[in-house]
């Protein structure tokens, strides 16, 4: 890799841009090609493809072999509701490499003693939210049980590219969060991307359980996709 | 994660700022249970101080040595280990897998 790329590369993650190293393993030539001009490449499905489940891996084409790196910007999880679960969900998100923001209006809850070297936002959902920008690297988890709070958090998310939706509640309580939804406009497509009750079914008791089947199930969303 | 580690590039270009010769491993393919996963780079320099990881400690020093004549010869290569290759009893993966991994000069010219 000679330097102006390798300078390139660096500058890219540094500005949480993703970009792709692709390399000619017979020639040695490199190409850094940028998440939103996969398009102009012949194999850009396969790029897409992979930026997506962030899976580099070695192309066979008919000129030979292309290694293609992936270089994704680290994958943030926002979580609504400064909550129990939150600091024991917090300190897994992190382990597993997300970059963490928590919103919560209520400032008893979003206080920087409970959650400590966290971005914390203690105001309302939809006033942070359009500033949060999610994208196809981002997950959102609402923990309030509070409709004023939750809802309009996962309307912000179910219209947005995040690739994670979850709420927590009974199917009771989302069945009725389903109706409230429904009636504010939302499409059946659109809900139906909230995972909700949140998490897999491993039979979580307590904080810390129900937080390993929360990263459990954005983990299978991330790597597997939703299908 | 698959993704790679930031901080092995980060290092690698404060080594070329010294002015060190430097070369980048990476993963670039796995089969079985390989202990790193694919994207995962090594960086060496040319006294064999290295950082980053590309098998959890099984062929670091084999790549180690390749690196070196790499950053002589200037030219890529690609490397492969596993069970099935001949150098296993010396530098094989205890774990059973294997890997194939890209060594390259980094800093040059483009």
């Amino acid at each position: 890799m000679d330097r102006a790329t390798l300078d390139s590369l660096v500058e890219a993650r540094k500005n949480r841009r993703a970009v792709a190293l692709v390399t000619d393993l017979a020639t040695g030539r490199q190409e850094l090609v940028a998440r939103e001009a996969v398009n102009g490449v012949a194999y850009a499905d396969r790029l897409a493809e992979a930026f997506r489940f962030d899976r580099s891996g070695v192309l066979a084409t008919d000129e030979g072999e292309l290694f293609l790196n992936i270089f994704n910007p680290p994958l943030t999880l926002v979580v609504v509701g400064a909550v129990h679960i939150a600091q024991t969900l917090i300190p897994m998100a992190r382990l597993a490499g997300y970059d963490v923001t928590v919103i919560d209006p209520r400032g008893a809850f979003a206080s920087q003693e409970r959650f400590p070297d966290v971005t914390l936002h203690a105001d309302w959902p939809d006033e942070v939210l359009p500033g949060l920008a999610l994208d196809a690297r981002s997950a959102m988890v609402a923990l309030t049980h509070d409709p004023k709070i939750d809802d309009p958090a996962l309307t912000a998310a179910v219209n947005s590219d995040c690739f994670y939706i979850g709420a927590l509640g009974s199917r009771k309580t989302h069945a009725r969060r389903v109706e409230r939804l429904k009636d504010s406009g939302l499409s059946e497509e659109r809900i139906g991307r909230i995972h909700a009750p949140i998490g897999l079914s491993i039979g979580a008791r307590g904080p810390a359980e129900i937080a390993v089947s929360i990263m459990a199930e954005l983990t299978q969303t991330l790597r597997q996709g939703d299908g | 994660m698959s993704a790679p580690d930031p901080s092995v590039l980060d290092q690698a270009a404060g080594w070329l700022d010294e002015g060190r010769t430097v070369a980048l491993a990476t993963v670039i393919e796995t089969w079985g249970s390989a202990p790193q996963p694919v994207g995962s780079q090594l960086a060496i320099d040319s006294q064999g101080n290295f950082e980053g990881s590309v098998s959890g400690g099984c062929v670091e020093g084999a790549v180690v040595t390749v690196a070196l004549d790499v950053m002589e010869s200037g030219a890529p290569r690609v490397l492969e280990f596993g069970v099935a290759d001949e150098t296993a009893w010396e530098v094989g993966l205890a774990c059973g897998g294997r890997i194939r991994i890209y060594v390259e000069p980094l800093g040059g010219e483009a």
